[in-house]
């Protein structure tokens, strides 16, 4: 269960790119683990590293002007591709908290929704000109999810933002706990009327 | 007035648990499927927060992703592999799951065995934690990829958290010339309408020629409509998935039968239903595609060349051709067909069925492959690999070079051995062409399951129009349809 996320404040990063896919955020090679600890270090591999698999430190993320940075800001259809979860988890797990792009791959964005992590989306020029800004290194933005504004301190955008998305951040919320405590009733109710040959004869082998 | 429904509205009100006034939605899920690497967190936070699986009854288990594709008598040598695989046995076995496992005669990629099995009929809806769920739309389900948290959930409540998609309705019209397939249909509607084109979408394929496509055919449809960023893909269903279904493993039998016909044939979209958008596609005549970036849109026809940098539309276009081409070791200019390949993958949940390794079968009959080539065909499942076997169509594969495998995810996400080497280029049948996709600066070319088998015959892509395919009574002569 994630900690509640009211605001996100700290050092934007800008991200130059168009359809950043899942596979670039978190590689196949590393899906392997069968427990969630360490993703940062697989977080944009192939991007970071060069072919003995040192970090080159040419990546933005790694240049020392962007450490600590905890909003990037990208470009267009962030998060498509793959439905992998680690992509998100090795977003936290680096300390980034917010990502503000002008759109977002859908599973990827149900996926940050259910980790903490907050992804905004702003128009197109929006995004441009706060990456252009963020260029400089000396960026620093609150993003108030409570209020749904972005602020560097001199001015503020407002964004939208899903209320029941806002309010899984919000809150922290275990939604599986949510689902079972409001809606136990409604899914037993169907249950009873689950017609007979949607349930897959016996599973097991003749 | 009275207006026609979609079949997704059909299916997503039936399917309605609980509507909050913000949009989001509680929608019951029919069908879990679920493989080793992306369950393993979710199972684990049902074990600590005390949770069982609802619906056991419900929910399939497979190992696909990271199997490897040789011989299944050996042990497997990847211990992270071993790992995640032997977890999913234990996960299965606790929680009751139905499990096609390494040895299972049943055992394949979840979007083929889901069809070919009979778990994914018309009308469900099915979750897996994959995003080419879509898949499984061609049959008329309403199929949605999802991440292990939403798997959790699912496990637990047999529910999923949602937003109703807006409709798009995407026309196909005409007829595909010869050598021209459902694959270069697909990919030439992600070209058109981007990655992203189809985000927060539902995507409806209709039109006469999506009818007049096999299920098989449709399969391959869906499963890319991810590509172009839909939520989900749909098609309504017709007597050919009737068929398609009736018979196999898990399919309504006797008087369930009956009634199963009786509700699928309410599904399809009434006439005069409304979408939020349409495109239409005349596909009569579109050439073979060859994708040729780093994102399926990166795609042109086989009679054109590698686009430039300065050719596009805006900065951040621009830089995005630019990189591609770096990684792709391609130069502006360059013709399709010019270009030297070192591998053959014909394998993936897009192209891996019956009908797909027919179809290249037709192309490498009595031929053989370059010699610069090295060619693998993964078939989806167990189930296809029997069959194929049972055609001959393995002969015909190994006769002309071909390495003749069991069944997984293989090439296409190179989780297993089967993966590039940095700068390989490889004409592969699969979904995805992102940079280190099929494995450490592997170079992919997505192409159809034709186009595969002639690029393997001669070392670079040709134009499949202008191959000869033999005639399917030869290739398994009385065979194809036992």
């Amino acid at each position: 269960m994630p900690e509640p996320l009211r605001e996100v404040i700290g050092k934007a990063c800008p991200l130059e790119a168009d359809d950043v896919d899942t596979d670039q955020i978190f590689p196949a090679q590393f899906l392997k683990a069968i427990e969630r600890r360490g993703m940062e270090s697989y977080l944009f591999y192939g991007l970071r590293h060069d072919e003995r698999g040192n970090v080159h430190g040419r990546f933005v993320l790694d240049r020392p002007e962007f450490r600590g940075a905890r909003i990037l800001v990208a470009g267009k259809n962030f998060g498509i591709g793959s439905s992998r979860e680690n992509a998100v988890w090795a977003l936290t797990d680096s300390g980034i908290r917010c990502i503000i792009a002008s759109s977002f791959g859908d599973i990827f964005y149900n996926n940050a929704s259910k980790n903490g992590l907050l992804c905004v989306r702003l128009p197109g020029q929006a995004v441009r000109d706060l990456r252009e800004r963020a260029a400089t290194a000396k960026l620093t933005l609150t993003v108030d999810l409570a209020g749904q504004t972005i602020s560097d301190g001199r001015t503020t955008v407002a964004f939208e933002a899903e209320p029941h998305i806002k309010e899984r951040l919000l809150k922290g919320m275990d939604d599986v706990a949510f689902t079972l405590e409001n809606y136990e009733a409604e899914i037993r109710e169907y249950e009873r009327r689950i017609p007979r040959f949607v349930i897959p004869r016996s599973a097991r082998p003749s | 007035m009275v207006t026609g429904k979609t079949i997704f509205s059909k299916v997503w009100d039936s399917h309605l648990l609980a509507e909050r006034p913000d949009g989001q939605s509680l929608i019951y899920v029919d069908r879990h499927l679920t493989h080793e690497v992306t369950s393993p967190l979710a199972f684990e936070a049902l074990r600590k927060a005390g949770r069982r699986v609802r619906r056991p009854d419900l929910t399939f288990a497979v190992m696909d992703h990271n199997v490897p594709t040789g011989d299944r008598s050996l042990p497997v040598r990847d211990e992270m592999s071993s790992k995640q695989m032997k977890a999913l046995t234990g996960n299965a076995t606790q929680f009751g799951l139905t499990l096609f496992d390494y040895f299972s005669p049943y055992q394949g990629i979840s979007h083929v065995i889901g069809p070919e099995l009979g778990l994914t009929i018309p009308g469900i809806t099915l979750t897996c934690g994959d995003s080419h769920t879509s898949t499984h739309g061609a049959l008329g389900a309403l199929a949605l990829g999802i991440g292990s948290s939403e798997g959790e959930h699912v496990f637990a409540t047999q529910s999923i958290w949602i937003k109703k998609p807006r409709e798009m309705a995407i026309t196909l019209r005409g007829r595909l010339r010869k050598g021209v397939t459902s694959k270069d249909v697909i990919l030439s509607v992600i070209r058109r309408i981007g990655t992203g084109g189809a985000i927060g979408n539902v995507v409806e394929f209709v039109g006469e020629a999506t009818s007049n496509f096999s299920v098989e055919e449709r399969l391959t449809i869906t499963n890319m409509a991810i590509e172009g960023g839909a939520r989900t893909a749909i098609i309504s269903p017709d007597e050919k998935v009737y068929e398609y279904i009736r018979g196999s493993k898990f399919a309504p039998t006797g008087a369930d039968w009956g009634d199963a016909l009786e509700q699928w044939r309410s599904l399809p979209t009434d006439p005069g239903a409304v979408y939020d958008s349409r495109i239409d596609f005349n596909i009569s005549e579109l050439e073979p595609q060859v994708s040729w970036g780093t994102n399926p849109a990166m795609t042109v026809g086989v009679t054109e060349s590698i686009p430039s940098p300065s050719e596009a539309p805006t900065k951040e276009d621009a830089l995005s051709v630019e990189r591609a081409l770096k990684y792709m070791g391609l130069a502006p200019g360059t013709r399709i067909t010019d270009i030297p390949l070192d591998t053959v993958f014909i394998g993936s949940c897009t192209n891996a069925r019956l009908s797909d390794l027919t179809e290249s079968a037709r192309v490498i009959k009595g031929n053989h492959v370059n010699k610069d080539v090295r060619a693998l065909v993964v078939p989806g499942s167990q189930l296809v690999k029997r069959r194929a076997e049972a055609l001959g169509l393995d002969k015909i594969f190994v006769e002309a070079g071909f390495e003749w495998r069991n069944s997984g995810c293989s090439m296409c996400i190179g989780m297993n051995e089967d993966k590039l080497s940095p700068g390989e280029r490889c004409a592969s049948t699969s979904n995805r062409n992102f940079e280190n996709r099929q494995g450490p600066g592997g170079r992919t070319h997505l192409v159809s399951p034709i186009m595969a088998a002639a690029a393997a015959l001669h070392g670079r892509f040709i134009d499949t129009r202008e191959v000869e395919l033999i005639d399917p009574e030869e290739l398994a002569p009385g065979g194809l349809n036992a």
